[in-house]
């Protein structure tokens, strides 16, 4: 039996991949180059913004985002004073704001890639059928194996862990802007169909503001995900606090590990309640 | 002058369309097409035509078709076959701009649960035919002000429709179709998420609006007083099909009692008419004061041959006959305990009417009426099937 198995010789599974991903990268090494350049460019601008502001100044708008995104409650802008006052105080500010630059890009970019998908998903029973393995597909994936894309088409850096990011990030806001526009009461599209409404009137005047909650839920998750990876990230260069828990992973330097595995999750809890906020606050 | 007029319309849900159809041909019923085909029949071969200024109601049972063809009219839902002609045109014909031009300007729908869009205010609701039309900000406020204004809502034009009673919602419903100004209101049982009280105010207010402005208007219902209150004419449907088509008076003096009854096991379960709607005053005999020959007086009196019996609390004892009464008159008696019979039903007054058919068909007397032992009415066949057909004449009222 197993001689069976072995007469057929090992497929070239590994050697196909390679050379799609050469030819990929050799025949459009230029737009790489430059989303890779200008990425960087972008991404370090808008660092070097976040560490011009005085740290004390930066705490005080969080906490006073937080405090209006709340409804006016002390709890999130009180956690995110002394939260933030501690990575600053366990030198951690720059790589903060390395992290936060990095999430910003990610989110966004997932989000401005993710609704409009979701938007085709909820159109087309087609598009639902082909994309939805897609999503499970992604979401069964191991994040860091994004990273394996991402150093062949840029390299190292901030840029391959914004892609991989991205990728990792997607499948949430597409999911959920599917579901939010699909789960728009019958009778209101029907409403929005008898008046005379076209596809997009109906879609911007009636579906999403009606899906809305729905996904901003979605964007929500996206946010925290692209965090998670951007941690991950920090194994193909990416900076931030990813990169201070990796190095000390690898030093085995439990103290410092803890520091900024703590940052991480103040961080995190911290963009979890403003994103949740902000999506309660009109509703 | 013919407003719409419906050809041969079919429509079927599913695949294996062209089988479906052989087997309706065949008279098949419509469970069974579905068990061997999964295709649903939603209209069959529907035909009529719908004057300018009528108002034209289609009723029948859930499920029956009525919401597919309402939705046939303004090709929300595409037909099979057949042809609708609005205005002479065919609408099964036209392409998507056309059909949309026809949406804004010449019909709009009310919707049984109101179809208002939540995030925006009651102006912004009203104003939306007017915006997808692309007409000028402040010619639709205007004219959506107005609009609100003729249903007695311009001070609630800030609320959001979670902020209003359901009756004013469905106000906003129509202000929202009229601002339009269309020729024809499709109004898929608008009322029929409405309580009793504020659904007759909305039906009498349609009645006024249809004086006062002659729109074309169809009437969505599965309650026959509705039907027979707004509608100039009614079409009835059972499984897709239109078996009649005619006034209220048409249909009530042709098949009646069957049809009645089909209704009736249509009939929304709550909105229904209870037992008290149809029961009339009881002629009544008291056991501790009356004898027989004060009994033999009344109901000579009142031309009757029975009376229920009662005591001085007025608790329902039973009832005496015409005959016995007589009988013991005869002999002397005094009281007329000694005859008094008690094998008459009760229900009591806050039953459904469909509930007690059954009884009613079955028992040979009348039915009393009680609430709480004492008696308050009566059941008498003839009276409560005339009284499905007409209770809002108020004929049976009878307090
Ligand atoms: N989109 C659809 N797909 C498949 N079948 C449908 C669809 N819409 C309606 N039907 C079927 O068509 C038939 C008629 O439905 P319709 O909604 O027109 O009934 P109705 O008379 O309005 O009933 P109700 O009084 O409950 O509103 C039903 O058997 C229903 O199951
Ligand atoms: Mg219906």
């Amino acid at each position: 039996m197993s001689k069976m198995l072995d007469s057929i010789p090992t497929l070239p599974v590994a050697d196909t991949v390679e050379n799609v991903m050469d030819w990929l990268t050799g025949s459009f090494s230029p737009l790489f180059d430059f989303v890779q350049n200008g990425g960087k460019t972008a991404m370090e601008f808008i660092t070097g913004m976040l560490v011009a502001i005085p740290p004390v100044v930066f705490i005080l708008m969080i906490a006073l985002i937080a405090f209006f995104a709340t409804k006016r409650k002390f709890g999130l802008a009180i956690f995110s004073i002394v939260g933030l006052f501690y990575i600053y105080n366990q030198g951690l500010w720059d790589e903060l704001m390395n992290t936060i630059t990095l999430v910003i890009f990610a989110s966004i970019i997932a989000i401005i890639i993710g609704i409009p998908i979701g938007i085709l998903m909820s159109k087309s029973s087609v598009a639902e059928a082909i994309i939805k393995p897609i999503l499970d597909f992604m979401q069964t994936m191991p994040g860091f194996v994004y990273l394996i894309p991402a150093v062949a088409f840029f390299g190292i850096g901030v840029v391959p862990g914004v892609f991989a990011s991205v990728i990792f990030a997607l499948p949430p806001t597409v999911r959920f802007t599917n579901l939010g526009i699909r789960q728009v009461p019958k009778e209101l599209v029907e409403a929005a169909d008898s008046y005379g409404s076209t596809g997009w009137q109906k879609l911007l005047k009636v579906e999403l503001p009606l899906a809305r909650s729905t996904i901003m839920a979605g964007i929500n998750q996206t946010v925290l995900l692209s965090l998670s990876m951007v941690v991950i990230a920090s194994m193909i260069g990416a900076p931030g606090l990813g990169r201070e828990v990796l190095s000390a992973l690898q030093r085995a330097q439990v103290g410092n590990g803890f520091v900024a595995g703590l940052s991480l999750v103040v961080f995190a809890i911290i963009i979890d309640r403003l994103t949740q906020s902000l999506n309660k606050k009109k509703s | 002058m013919e407003k719409i007029k419906v050809q041969h319309v079919t429509k079927i849900f599913g695949k294996h369309i062209t089988n479906a159809l052989k087997l309706v041909e065949e008279k098949k019923s419509k469970t069974e097409i579905l068990e061997k085909t999964g295709a649903t029949i939603g209209v069959y071969d529907a035909n009529f035509t719908v004057n300018e200024g009528e108002i034209f109601v289609i009723m029948g049972l859930s499920g029956s078709g009525k919401s597919t063809l309402v939705r046939l009219l303004n090709n929300l839902i595409e037909t099979t076959s057949g042809s609708i002609y609005i205005d002479g045109e065919d609408i099964s014909k036209m392409n998507k701009q056309q059909l949309r031009k026809i949406r804004r300007e010449k019909m709009s729908m009310v919707f049984q649960n109101f179809g208002l869009f939540p995030q925006r205010t009651v102006l912004a609701n009203t104003e939306y035919g007017l915006e997808v039309r692309g007409i000028p900000k402040e010619e639709r406020r205007l004219k959506a002000e107005k609009a609100l204004d003729n249903a007695g809502l311009l001070p609630y034009k800030d609320q959001y429709p979670s902020q209003l009673s359901g009756g004013m919602q469905q106000r906003v419903g129509l202000a929202r179709a009229l601002a339009n100004d269309p020729d024809i209101l499709l109004m898929d049982e608008a009322f029929s998420a409405l309580d009793p009280l504020i659904r007759k105010e909305m039906q009498d207010e349609l009645l006024d609006l249809q004086q006062k402005v002659k729109k074309t208007i169809i009437f969505i219902t599965h309650d026959l007083n509705e039907a027979l209150r707004i509608g100039d004419r009614i079409a009835l449907m059972k499984d897709g099909k239109i078996i009649q088509i005619g006034t209220g008076e048409e249909i009530l003096t042709n098949p009646a009692n069957d049809y009645v009854k089909t209704f009736l096991e249509d009939v929304d379960r709550s909105k229904v008419l209870t037992v008290e709607n149809a029961m009339i005053r009881p002629i009544t005999v008291n056991i501790e004061l009356d004898g027989p020959k004060v009994a033999l007086q009344r109901m000579r009196e009142e031309e009757v041959s029975v009376l229920l019996a009662i005591d001085k609390k007025r608790a329902f004892k039973g009832y005496i006959t015409a005959d016995d009464a007589l009988e013991a008159a005869k002999r002397g008696e005094k009281s007329v305990v000694s005859f008094l019979k008690t094998d008459m039903p009760t229900v009591p007054k806050d039953m459904l009417i469909q509930d007690v058919l059954g009884l009613i068909s079955e028992s040979p007397t009348p039915i009393a009426v009680v609430n709480e032992n004492k008696l308050v009415g009566v059941l008498i066949r003839g009276v409560v099937i005339q009284s499905l057909a007409s209770e809002t004449e108020g004929v049976t009222k009878d307090e």
